[in-house]
């Protein structure tokens, strides 16, 4: 008897049911055995990956992955007991559900994570609705598949036998897939393409079915179109995934993406809509072309206009060299030293025409120093003072970035700083934040800073805080020599005065072995309404 | 190809993929320490007599915490005229620490709790290597911010996830953590526990404890007949208080002493003005940053690589021989006083004359315990939940998890680090443990300790690029019931004519507190007996 005839009778016993229930002396069976048994590995893998694809994305789009990872594995495990439970109803042609369940599982959970990243970034729909809604689908057809393949194996292999091979089997998928998502595919495909991928895969499984059980399926034209037709639209997605990421991406940022890239320490996206240059790091606006000026006057001229003497200026973050734009206006400053840890930034700011003009060439001016390095180790070594002193950091939002915002980095910028210098701080929203920005005023002056805190309103960030810290006390300018857009004296000297709704707190300094202020900006940004 | 060969290819492929993908070849790196080599040599007895004797008022042997406490209060009481022999390349004993291009990294011990009100000798020693700011014996003193451990301070692995603590409190049933909240409860009252003397009810240095036996008697049970004498016996809970015990003693809880696994909850009682009270001191090296600031003054008088043979006294002078491996030679040291500030158990191999009941105590089981330094190109990736800490435990791990020797560094950009790894072999008895601790080679602790770690850290094969091993053959005296209030360490206190037992092991728990606490009492009696009185600064 050849194979494809044994597997005939076998496919047509399956469908009877007139087969006795175990069989071991058949000789060929095993082959048949090890290839449904090698679908329940892809089946057990594809499964895995599609509730880790939608964990990951739940936790990259809405953050807070302990929280995502935990709904989606219920909702997921829960809707695969629901589909175990529901296989009992299909009674009849079992391959052919098979197939069917295939061909559905690979097409949903395959296109799952390109279609739920669309509807986010388009708004199309309530995210989380549809999250679940496709996580319970997914999770459903899944628990349909191991039962129908032990039952189709049931007529094989003894019940031991049988449980012990498709559960080992469904388990080693499982573990081929933890291990490869976190090393491979989510970092090298990506999560849409790692998606398709597994679509594919289960496509294939359903190509596969229906060749080995070829003779049963003979002139069922319908399903071999619609498991070739699955696999041709997995495969096309499969191609198209990068594009689809972009557009999805341009969708998110309002206005045309005209350049991004990743950096190793970060996402940087340029936005153009006529006139207004966007930039975002990791998706955090960082500045609009529109009011930059507001928030870069605010942040270098009440500082250093004040210091005729100064000759070396320092600018510790900022890449995108708008403060150094606005240091340089000054003809007494020698030198200024940029360190900024990601060179992609430093390049691309000294290099695209349109950035060039937005920061007036500064990143290529004589005058200036690009160091690409950490700050905090170049500090360390770097044994020069500094007349002024810019921290222009991203905001404390984790224990990483507070460390930035903590007495011992402002005891170690003092060190830098010469005598009658001044350094100024960025320290987000004493509005929107406000315990936040006056807990590193109280760190300055835990360091031994006399403070000088202020804040300005710029657009697109709301109202902004700064601090002047010097050893001396500060005195806001009479005059600003160099042109500027948006500060006079008098609005230099009205920025230091704060409302009632931004008064000073009583506040403790962020320490180390604490780290509160980060904390605090957390609990504060996410009460924000904006 | 034919059919079924397609087939068996095909169901194999993703097998043969994900192993080749999941193994890079293991890291390279040392295999140190262990003093097995020693032992062996110890035993055979074949060294040379003394080629010279030098004569010195007070000798010390040994320039861990404990012999470095001794000779820094014999020079705060004005004596410079001791010498220290360590058996070590290095001093530091079980605070030794080590360096690479990318950190100081510790090999033994990594902190320091901020110290107890009876803790005044340490608390002075911080004060002078500039730790402590202001009054020494203030209730809430000034520490140094760059010691106090940064935050986050430790966080948990378990079920997939990171929690920030070391008690798992995520997916945890109510009545277990009204079990947690019961035992705190319980640990809060025996911190504030005092007997009719004032005297608290567990002090650390310990000898100040309270003698009563309604304590004392705490000593005679395990830590697990504690545990469940008092109704605690959730999983959860008892794997929290198994791996302190693990961290602290080495020790299992259910070999642990009840009274010093009470001891570990219920001893401290630091406060900072600057730092909340669970805070710990802490460096890149570990406890390494003491060694690193208190050796250098005594250099000119300490000698490493010195393995003291033979041990004796007379009624007039005491006297020991060193061999020193360097220059093939040995020589002989007479003191007036000897402070003996090694580990106990190697006296009864030295100690000519000895009387039994003393080297009956010095033969308590020790604990064998391994230290891998992983070297890190990069931190690992970040997993579910809390962000890495310094301290970070995988639940249900035989071994203690890791600590981060960057995370006190103050830059915010993530580089290459170093982890790391401790795993106090307690999970056999000690000698099985420290055969198999001699056994086995780098790279079978290399893959061991990988494939470990890989339970949270599915890079970090790939990230891997040392993996060190610090071997400590006998780390700690294991207080299993009956050790520290026994006899045995009382014998080991009073010391043995003009020897001065200071080691922790005396204490019987190797604590730094400990460890300074009876280097400072040895040298102070050694002092005594010079002629030399001057107030305690116990």
């Amino acid at each position: 008897m050849s194979w494809s005839l044994r597997a005939a009778r076998l496919a047509s016993g399956a469908l009877a049911t007139k087969i006795p229930m175990s069989n071991p002396d058949l000789p060929a069976t095993p082959r048949l055995q090890l290839a449904l048994l090698s679908s329940v590995f892809v089946v057990a893998a594809c499964g895995l990956a599609y509730e880790l694809v939608a964990g990951a994305l739940a936790s990259y789009l809405l953050g807070d992955s302990v929280t995502q990872f935990s709904t989606v594995i219920g909702a997921y495990l829960f809707a695969m007991g629901v589909g175990s439970w529901l296989s009992k109803y299909i009674e009849r042609d079992l391959v052919g559900a098979f197939v069917r369940i295939e061909i559905a599982v690979g097409l949903l959970g395959g296109c799952a994570a390109a279609l739920l990243f669309i509807s986010f970034a388009a708004e199309l729909g309530p995210f989380r609705v549809l999250l679940y809604l496709a996580v319970f689908a997914v999770g459903v057809l899944v628990g349909l598949e191991i039962p129908l393949v032990m039952r189709i194996l049931r007529r094989e292999v003894a019940f031991n036998e049988l449980v012990a091979r498709v559960l080992s089997f469904d388990y080693l998928g499982a573990l081929a897939v933890s291990i490869l998502f976190p090393l491979l595919l989510a970092p090298h495909l990506g999560l849409v393409r790692t998606g398709f991928l597994f679509g594919l895969l289960n496509a294939g499984v359903a190509l596969w079915a229906l060749w080995l059980f070829r003779a049963e399926f003979a002139g069922r034209l319908a399903l071999k179109l619609a498991a070739w037709g699955a696999f041709a639209i997995l495969g096309a997605g499969f191609v198209a995934a990068g594009w689809l990421t972009t557009q999805a991406e341009s969708w998110l940022y309002a206005d045309p993406v005209i350049h991004a890239e990743t950096s190793p320490y970060q996402r940087i996206v340029i936005t153009r809509q006529r006139d207004d240059i966007r930039l975002f790091l990791n998706q955090n606006l960082q500045f609009s072309s529109q009011d930059e000026y507001r928030y870069h006057e605010a942040l270098v001229h009440p500082g250093l206009a004040n210091l005729p003497q100064a000759k070396r200026a320092l600018v510790l973050g900022g890449g995108d060299g708008l403060a150094v734009r606005e240091i340089l206006k000054y003809p007494q400053i020698e030198s200024v030293t940029l360190v900024d840890l990601d060179p992609a930034m430093t390049r691309l700011f000294a290099t695209a025409p349109l950035l060039r003009r937005l920061n007036g060439d500064a990143l290529n001016s004589p005058r200036l120093r690009i160091v690409n390095r950490d700050a905090v180790r170049w500090l360390e070594e770097e044994a020069q003072s500094y007349d002024f002193i810019v921290a222009d950091f991203p905001d404390p939002s984790n224990y990483s970035l507070g460390k930035l915002y903590s007495v011992p980095f402002y005891r170690l910028l003092k060190r830098h700083l010469a005598p009658g210098g001044r350094l100024v701080v960025q320290a987000t929203s004493p509005f929107y934040a406000r315990q936040s920005f006056w807990t590193v005023v109280a760190t300055l002056e835990d360091a031994g800073f006399k403070t000088a805190p202020y804040h300005a309103l710029v657009p697109s960030f709301g109202e902004w805080g700064f601090i002047l810290a010097g050893r001396e006390e500060y005195r806001p300018p009479e005059t600003f020599t160099v042109p500027l857009k948006f500060l006079t004296p008098e609005t230099a000297r009205a920025m230091f005065d704060f409302p009632a709704d931004m008064a000073r707190l009583p506040a403790e300094p962020n320490r180390l072995n604490q780290q509160n202020l980060v904390r605090l900006f957390e609990a504060e940004w996410r009460h924000a309404v904006r | 190809m034919r059919r079924r060969d397609f087939l068996a290819v095909a169901a194999s492929l993703p097998l043969i993929a994900c192993t080749k993908k999941s193994a890079p070849p293991l890291p390279p790196g040392t295999l140190s320490g262990g003093d097995f080599a020693l032992g062996h040599r110890l035993r055979a007895g074949d060294f040379p007599a003394p080629s010279e004797t030098r004569r010195v008022p007070l000798l010390i042997v040994g320039a861990g915490i404990a012999g470095l406490s001794a000779a820094w209060r014999l020079e705060r009481a004005g004596l410079r005229d001791f010498l220290i022999y360590e058996l070590e390349e290095a001093p530091g004993g079980n605070a030794r620490f080590a360096e690479n291009e990318v950190s100081a990294y510790p090999l033994g011990a990594h902190y320091l709790p901020l110290p107890t009100r009876e803790a005044r000798a340490l608390r002075e020693l911080l004060a002078d290597l500039g730790a402590l700011e202001g009054d020494p014996q203030a209730a809430r003193p000034h520490y140094d911010e760059r010691l106090l451990c940064a935050a986050p301070q430790e966080r948990v692995y378990r079920q997939g996830f990171w929690e920030e603590g070391l008690l798992p409190r995520l997916g945890v049933s109510r009545a277990v953590r009204e079990e947690y909240a019961r035992f705190f409860d319980l640990m809060q009252a025996l911190r504030e526990a005092r007997d009719e003397a004032g005297r608290r009810a567990f002090a650390l240095p310990l000898a100040f404890s309270s003698p009563a036996p309604r304590w004392r008697s705490l000593d005679g049970i395990t830590m697990r007949q504690w545990l469940f004498d008092h109704g605690l016996t959730s999983p959860e809970l008892y794997w929290y208080v198994d791996y302190c015990c693990r961290d602290d003693f080495g020790t299992r809880a259910a070999e642990t002493s009840a009274w010093a696994g009470l001891h570990y909850f219920a001893c401290r009682n630091g406060e900072a003005a600057n730092a909340a009270p669970e805070t710990v001191l802490t460096a890149p090296e570990g406890n390494g940053w003491i060694v690193k600031r208190l050796a250098p003054r005594f250099a000119d008088r300490l000698v490493t690589g010195a393995l003291a043979f033979r041990l004796a006294q007379t009624r007039r002078r005491a006297s020991a021989d060193f061999w020193l491996a360097a220059e093939g030679r040995s020589l002989r040291i007479e003191a007036e006083a000897i402070v003996w500030a090694a580990p106990p158990f190697m006296l009864p191999k030295v100690a000519a004359g000895l009387p039994a009941p003393i080297a009956a105590a010095c033969r308590a089981e020790t604990a064998p315990w391994l230290v891998a330094n992983l070297t890190l190109s990069a931190p690992p990736a970040a997993g579910a939940g809390a962000g890495l800490a310094w301290d970070n435990v995988l639940y249900g791990s035989p071994a203690l998890g890791y600590v981060v020797a960057t995370h006190q560094h103050l830059s915010a950009a993530p580089g290459p680090t170093v982890l790391t790894y401790y795993h106090a072999l307690a999970e056999m008895p000690p000698a099985a443990a420290r055969e198999l601790l001699l056994r086995r080679s780098q790279p079978e602790w290399a893959a061991l300790i990988l494939a470990e770690l890989s339970r949270a850290h599915a890079d970090i094969g790939r990230l891997t690029k040392r993996l060190d091993i610090h071997r400590h053959g006998h780390a700690m005296v294991r207080p299993v019931p009956g050790l520290l209030w026994g006899g045995s360490r009382a014998m080991l206190a009073a010391g043995w004519g003009r020897v001065f037992f200071a080691h922790a092991d005396v204490s019987g728990l190797s604590l730094c507190e400990e460890a300074n606490y009876r280097g400072v009492l040895a040298a102070e009696r050694a002092l005594a007996l010079l002629g030399q009185r001057a107030v305690s600064l116990l």
